[in-house]
């Protein structure tokens, strides 16, 4: 792999950047395998870069059915965060955190990781009560937090809605001064690029459309490119995990929903970190650009369909002019949509399907942007080891049997 | 904005809808002792289907649940059936 640095951004700087080449190849598919990963999301491209990299498994194949990353990975809204509520979460997503903080260095691509802190809002006094549980457990889970009072919310993001007969008051907020954004793309490309070097096969526009089974085992897949083999089949696809799994004989305990995100035209700088509205549901960040990046609740309509209804963006649009009125003549450039994969607790399911030799890292829903590292650094260590990593053990498929579930949506009331 | 139609209301804007669970799933018979598999399959398993969908759904506004049948991809509406009818 060319390192890319300074010294080489000056130097093809100076030649028209004739000299960049190619970040990763377009191979030609081999018929047999150690590893075949579906889907060339953040998920699929981190775990074959782990199992490269900490397993020294590097015969690995993703496969995507469309161009990598142009799943929910390019689609989404970049916050990343650990605030979560329940110590299973926390240690999960400040996994990921950490692994955010080194990433750049670590696969040699600027991720752009930006830790300008999360605010989450509260506009009543039983919010601040809620406001100040999730805070202590916060603490309790050994991630960073501050309680802020409104005066210092005011000093941090002065555009927010501050008038005395404001429908939703600022009490005062939650921050997480690690959480903040990332460059989706270059997330998907970083991963990609580097797994390339280390040997993995990225194979783009080839549908996965069955499975190759013998003896009730998983043994590689059928593919717009014929069949591949494999001793270990990986499936991180998203919103598509039903369809996969249907593909496999057997049902998960997933709904695939829309979920809604907008950008406005490019503004001067307004807002420096991620703010949330648990009250109205509207989150929003500015990006690099100057856009406006903003989204909120999943549609209620059960949807492969990738784009949003009109009841949704209403209310998305509506709450976010609650909270900051001073933007109501912005003008919007794009809205877009991506299928999610929603669970009953909002938790992901990490490692075995029940099926032999097919793994899922799955199950991510609004929120799995700010989870590619660890999603990928668990289930390669599950499919390496054999073993759960401790962090991944209670989100094995079988908590849906046992009834341990990891319900942060009731706790937390996430959002992405 | 989505129409849905309701067996009974006729058609109305999809806000006045909700959504309850994919059609065909029988609970277990719990006076029986079950398998936690078996529980867990009749809370959890969903078939999710891409395309052609049925679906259970509520009229919020007259309270009736229905039968929905419509394309997951595509969103069009495809058929509302009334359930006691269908049930007999
Ligand atoms: C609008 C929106 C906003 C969001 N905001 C945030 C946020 O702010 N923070 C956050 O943490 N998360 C957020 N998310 C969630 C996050 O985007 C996802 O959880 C995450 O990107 C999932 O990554 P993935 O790699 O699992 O899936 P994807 O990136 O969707 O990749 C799955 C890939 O599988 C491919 N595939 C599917 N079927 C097949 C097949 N049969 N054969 C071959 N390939 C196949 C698809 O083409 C796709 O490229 C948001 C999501 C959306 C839609
Ligand atoms: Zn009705």
């Amino acid at each position: 792999m060319k390192r890319y640095s300074a010294w080489q951004l000056f130097r093809e700087g100076l030649r028209g950047g004739k000299g960049w080449g190619m970040a990763w190849r377009t191979p030609k598919p081999k018929k047999q395998y150690d590893v075949v990963i579906i889907g060339a999301g953040g998920h699929g491209l981190s775990t074959a870069y782990y199992l490269a990299k900490n397993h020294g498994i590097t015969d690995i194949a993703v496969i995507e059915k469309g161009w990598l990353g142009g799943g929910n990975t390019g689609r989404n809204t970049t916050a990343i965060r650990s605030n979560y509520f329940y110590p299973e979460s926390a240690q999960l997503y400040d996994l990921s955190v950490r692994l955010y903080e080194g990433l750049s260095k670590d696969l040699n691509y600027n991720v752009m990781f930006s830790q300008r802190g999360m605010m989450v809002l509260a506009h009543s006094e039983p919010e601040m009560e809620m406001a100040a549980r999730q805070y202590n457990a916060m603490r309790l889970n050994g991630i960073d937090a501050e309680f802020l009072d409104a005066k210092e919310v005011r000093k941090r993001a002065p555009i927010l809605n501050y008038r005395d007969d404001a429908r939703y008051p600022i009490h005062g907020a939650v921050n997480q001064p690690r959480g903040g954004t990332g460059r989706h793309d270059a997330v998907a490309w970083g991963y990609a690029r580097a797994a390339d070097a280390l040997g993995v096969d990225i194979i783009q526009n080839c549908e996965v459309t069955d499975f190759l089974m013998e003896g009730g085992r998983c043994v590689g897949v059928n593919t717009a490119f014929g069949e591949i083999r494999s001793g270990m089949v990986a499936a991180t696809v998203a919103g598509h995990s039903s369809v996969i799994a249907g593909m496999a004989g057997f049902k998960l305990p997933i709904h695939s929903y829309a979920l809604q995100a907008f950008v406005s035209e490019p503004y001067k700088p307004v807002l420096d970190t991620v703010v949330l509205s648990p009250a109205v549901g509207t989150y929003i960040s500015q990006s690099d650009k100057g856009g406006l990046v903003f989204g909120g609740a999943l549609d209620r309509v059960p949807s492969y369909g990738q784009r949003g209804n009109m009841p949704v963006q209403e209310a998305v649009i509506g709450g976010l002019l609650e909270f900051m009125p001073a933007l109501s003549k912005v003008k919007l450039l794009r809205h877009w949509g991506g299928i999610v994969d929603v669970t009953p607790d909002s938790s992901p399911i990490i490692g075995p399907s029940g099926v032999d030799g097919l793994y899922l890292n799955c199950g991510w829903g609004t929120g799995g942007f700010k989870a590619i590292p660890a999603g990928g650094y668990l289930l390669a260590h599950r499919m390496a080891t054999g073993q759960h990593h401790e962090i991944s053990r209670p989100f094995d498929l079988d908590r849906f049997t046992t009834g341990r579930l990891i319900d942060e949506s009731a706790a937390s009331g996430i959002a992405h | 904005m989505q129409i849905f139609t309701c067996p009974f209301c006729g058609p109305r804007d999809e806000r006045e809808f909700h959504f309850i669970a994919e059609a065909g799933k029988t609970r277990p018979d719990t006076l029986n002792q079950i398998s936690d598999e078996d529980w867990a399959a009749y809370l959890h398993s969903h078939r999710n289907e891409k395309g052609h969908v049925r679906e259970i759904w509520m009229h919020t506004t007259c309270g009736e649940l229905f039968l929905l049948e419509r394309d997951s991809v595509t969103m069009e509406v495809l058929g509302s059936t009334a359930l006691r009818e269908a049930g007999q």
